[in-house]
């Protein structure tokens, strides 16, 4: 259906390939994962099915890219939209009307599909996506998963064979992340479209894969089933990472066969020892640290116009610890941590080490909270990172340098000369969380720190909270992604409509409900383990 | 969800309010500009939706309040009328000769305030009807009605309307986040701070609107010659007919018969032209707005409200422009009502809207 010859893309002459000499072919109603580290050429790959690249975001291709017989040399992206259907990273800024039917029916006007027969295919896409009783609503009021299962019924409209999505879930809760999956299952299994897909977390979408496309980042690329190319690839998904500790050859797609694969090898752990829990990262130094509530809110309420967003919430957080804040999207997360910063008006008390950030200035709530919001790129304005990190310094009024070092404590290597739009996510989070640390907060509150991380990324942002959490800061974590959560706090809250709906030690929340638990609790369950490491340390 | 009927085609609505502002723009008769404001607003209060864009009515009567206040106190301050009923007086700031016809100050009389309200009045009442068909028709919907030719504009057009929100939320979650940086910066060193961010954020999201827009498939042409050259060239020739036409009519006294022919032949011209150059683009229209029954009484209606206006001119023009100097209590004509009455009775001729579900909060 796919096929790639010796494909190769570079964006400028100079510059090494992004693909290079690239050549497999997907067959007719594959779904096909794309797969590899931040920055390895997933999007670019993408964008070469229809021939966005080259023919609109520019660069340099040599070889061929046949889509069901048709060459994206000789044709547009326009005039391939009747056979590939493509979904951007993020369908709001994609979407040109303003209500969910006229966005569905878009695509088929610009094809010049008869009035009668878009009539047709516009119910039969609503009804395909679940989401007719969303016709009339307008785009901006829908929630995350709603909005992409409407932009992908934008492309599916116009019937192409073929259906490329990037990162269709990585700004979605779990349930939501679901939604989109099983429509795309169904698109799949019942429509037999061809479907491509990138992602950075494959725990969800790899039992549905039926191949997987590995880019490893030097502009090769691998294709191959999914249970063999994961057991050699880079990015290790949760269950790739117990099939490496249990030394497994395959990794199992799925918690089923992961579970099945533990009885028939007899796996079993040993039970659980009681009293404080030694494998929590750093917990052992809890009794030797003064007990000092470091935020402590009562009855904290935000509003906006009508809306609750946070619902009179009590709630003591306390220094030298990770809490992971979890719960759907719009459920009052971001609004909370706004709200303890003193940023976003609020009633109710609220203290952050004896003090109310809301009465302070912004410089003096700014050196008692630091907070990373989820569009982190708002806070950066200048040319480079080094011109960033001095304005930093004086912001906060520390030795010139300090942002600096702190950046590069945290891992960093990358120039000062850089432009900030120009690093990647993790970079970007690294730079704007080293701008909050100078001013040394004693509260670190992270937004969605995860969104558009790979494995990789991901370790090494754990690893820097660890050692956040190590000095006596309190750190809290929003997150959609449970095994992040698993991995690094000690304790979780659940939010929803405003409210806590579960609030204990990571442990029991996330091991009681399946929603929140992450894959390797699911394959062990009713033990309550956590991590792979964990499985190696109590592994019988 | 069972569906009512569908909503009535943005342009009538647009031709009703512009037929109401054209009926009200002849008059400065108090009792006449009241009772077709009335009358819109009647419509307005029992056919509106609860959409965003139907909530604007408000802002145009704060605007319309604001142009009568503007007035009046223009006149008090500044205005040259001074003669008739002295109501008070301010003090009067001799002005040096090169200012000469304007007056600071001096006798406020009870004839100019008049007069200044009554003209004030006469573009409030414009301003409102315009408001009106604001509020009544979705802008959106009426710009996808244009003809295909103009595809390429509308789009524009609809897409700087979405723009424009996504510009004010990201302004306010950069200035927001400003806070977080401690915002030592003041002045103007804090505006780069603002701006670059949210310029940054616009042109990303253009250019994701722009890859999203082609990869659908926009621009596909049926073929991909252009425009034949006479096309464009007479749809320039016909559009300066059109304003000729006008000019002539509304100008030039005597100017009446050749003006209207010039406005014809420009307006067919045009039709024809945008016919011709909207065949290249083989883009279909999903649900088209149906012109119903419905759409054309409301239309008539509102033509034989202007008519009847329009009959008081002939009849009695006087009534119409009723004078301050000396004062007189402006008198009632019968089709005052009759107009008020057929500006009102699109409500009965036309269906709500069917209710928006905006109310429902998203899951």
């Amino acid at each position: 259906m796919i096929s790639f010859d010796e494909v190769s893309i570079r964006y400028t002459e100079s510059a090494s390939p992004v693909i290079a000499d690239a050549s497999f072919t997907i067959p007719d109603g594959d779904l096909c994962l794309v797969v590899g580290g931040t920055g390895s050429g997933k999007t670019t790959l993408l964008r070469a099915i229809n021939g966005l690249v080259p023919h609109f975001v520019g660069g340099i291709m040599t070889g061929r890219v046949i889509v069901n017989g048709r060459s994206t040399r000789a044709e547009r992206p326009r005039e391939l939209a009747d056979l590939i259907g493509f979904v951007g990273q993020n369908p709001l800024a994609g979407f040109v009307t303003d209500t969910v039917e006229d966005e569905v029916a878009y695509g088929m006007e610009q094809l010049g599909i008869a009035a009668t027969a878009m009539r047709k295919r516009v119910e039969e896409t609503l009804d395909l996506m679940n989401i007719a009783e969303l016709r009339r609503r307008p785009l901006m009021q829908l929630s995350g998963g709603q909005q992409q299962r409407v932009a992908i019924a934008s492309v599916l409209a116009a019937q192409p064979r073929v259906i490329v999505l990037d990162e269709p879930t990585s700004a979605l809760d779990p349930t939501a992340a679901q939604d989109v999956l099983s429509a795309l299952t169904t698109l799949v299994h019942d429509v037999g479209m061809t479907a491509v897909v990138a992602e950075h977390r494959l725990e969800r979408v790899m039992q549905a894969a039926d191949q997987v496309l590995w880019l490893p980042g030097d502009g090769s690329a691998t294709l191959g089933p999914a249970a063999q190319v994961l057991g050699r690839a880079s990015v290790v998904p949760p269950l790739a990472e117990l099939a490496h500790a249990l030394g497994w050859s395959e990794v199992p797609l799925s918690v089923r066969d992961a579970r099945r694969r533990v009885a028939r090898e007899r796996i079993t752990l040993r039970p659980l020892a009681a009293g404080p829990d030694p494998l929590r990262p750093s917990s052992g130094e809890r009794s030797d640290r003064v007990e000092r509530p470091a935020v402590c809110l009562r009855s904290l309420t935000v509003k906006h116009g009508q809306l609750r967003a946070v619902d009179e919430l009590s709630l003591t957080l306390e220094g030298g610890s990770i809490t992971a804040l979890m719960g759907r999207n719009g459920a009052g997360k971001s609004s909370l941590m706004w709200a303890i910063q003193g940023a976003l008006p609020s009633t109710g008390t609220l203290s952050v080490a004896g003090r109310d950030p809301r009465t302070l200035s912004a410089e003096a709530a700014r050196s008692l909270v630091g907070l990373v919001p989820q569009e982190a790129a708002d806070l950066l304005h200048l040319h480079t990172v080094g011109l960033e990190c001095a304005q930093s310094d004086r912001e906060s009024g520390v030795n010139a340098g300090t942002t600096w070092a702190l950046l590069q404590r945290l891992g960093a290597d990358f120039d000062a000369d850089h432009h900030p739009r120009d690093l990647s996510e993790g970079q970007r989070l690294a730079l704007v969380l080293a701008i909050q640390l100078s001013a040394g907060p004693s509260v670190m509150l992270l937004d969605e720190p995860t969104r558009g991380l790979d494995y990789t990324m991901k370790h090494n942002l754990a690893l820097i909270l660890r050692d956040l959490v190590d000095r006596g800061t309190c750190v809290v974590v929003s997150t959609h992604d449970v095994e992040f959560a698993a991995r690094i706090s000690q304790r979780t809250i659940v939010m929803a409509e405003g409210e806590v709906v579960a609030d204990g030690p990571t442990r029991e929340v996330c091991t009681s409900s399946p929603a929140f638990a992450p894959q390797v609790t699911k394959v062990f369950l009713p033990d309550p383990v956590l991590t792979t490491d964990e499985v190696v340390a109590r592994r019988v | 969800m069972a569906r009512t009927e569908a909503p009535t085609h943005p342009w009538a609505w647009w031709v009703w309010a512009l037929f109401a502002a054209g009926a009200v723009s002849v008059t400065t008769n108090p009792l006449l500009l009241v009772l077709v404001v009335a009358a819109v607003v009647a419509v307005v209060v029992a056919r509106r939706s609860d959409a965003p864009w139907a909530r604007s009515v408000s802002t145009y009567f704060m605007l319309a309040l604001v142009i009568v206040a503007f007035r009046v106190v223009m006149q008090v301050v500044f205005g040259g009328q001074r003669t008739g009923f002295v109501l008070f007086s301010l003090p009067e700031l001799p002005l040096p000769a090169w200012a000469a016809g304007i007056r600071l100050g001096g006798p406020v009389t009870l004839n100019s305030l008049l007069a200044a309200l009554y003209d004030g009045l006469r573009l409030a009442a414009i301003i409102i009807c315009v408001g009106a068909a604001n509020a009544l028709a979705n802008p959106r919907r009426a710009l996808r009605n244009v003809p295909a030719a103009l595809h390429e504009l509308s789009v524009a057009v609809v897409i700087a309307l979405s723009v424009a929100p996504q510009l004010v939320e990201s302004a306010h979650r950069v200035r927001r986040a400003r806070r977080l940086r401690g915002g030592r910066v003041k002045g103007w060193r804090a505006v780069p701070a603002l701006v670059v961010p949210i310029l940054e954020d616009a042109v990303e999201r253009s250019l994701t609107l722009a890859t999203s827009m082609e990869a659908r498939g926009y621009g596909r042409t049926r073929d991909l010659t252009r425009v034949p050259r006479w096309v464009s060239a007479s749809l320039l020739l016909a559009v300066m007919a059109v304003t000729f036409g006008v000019f002539l009519l509304l100008g030039v006294p005597g100017g009446a018969r050749p003006g209207v022919v010039c406005l014809l032949v420009g307006v067919v011209v045009t039709a024809v032209g945008l016919r011709a150059s909207g065949r290249r683009l083989s883009v279909t229209r999903y649900r088209p707005d149906r012109w119903r029954w419905r759409e054309t009484a409301t239309v008539a209606l509102a033509l034989a409200g202007l008519l009847a206006v329009a009959g008081v001119m002939v009849l009695d023009a006087g009534v119409l422009n009723p004078p301050t100097r000396p004062l007189t209590w402006p008198s009632l004509h019968p089709l005052f009502l009759v107009a008020a009455v057929l500006f009102a009775a699109p409500i009965a001729a036309t269906v709500p809207d069917a209710p928006s579900p905006s109310s429902e909060r998203p899951r």
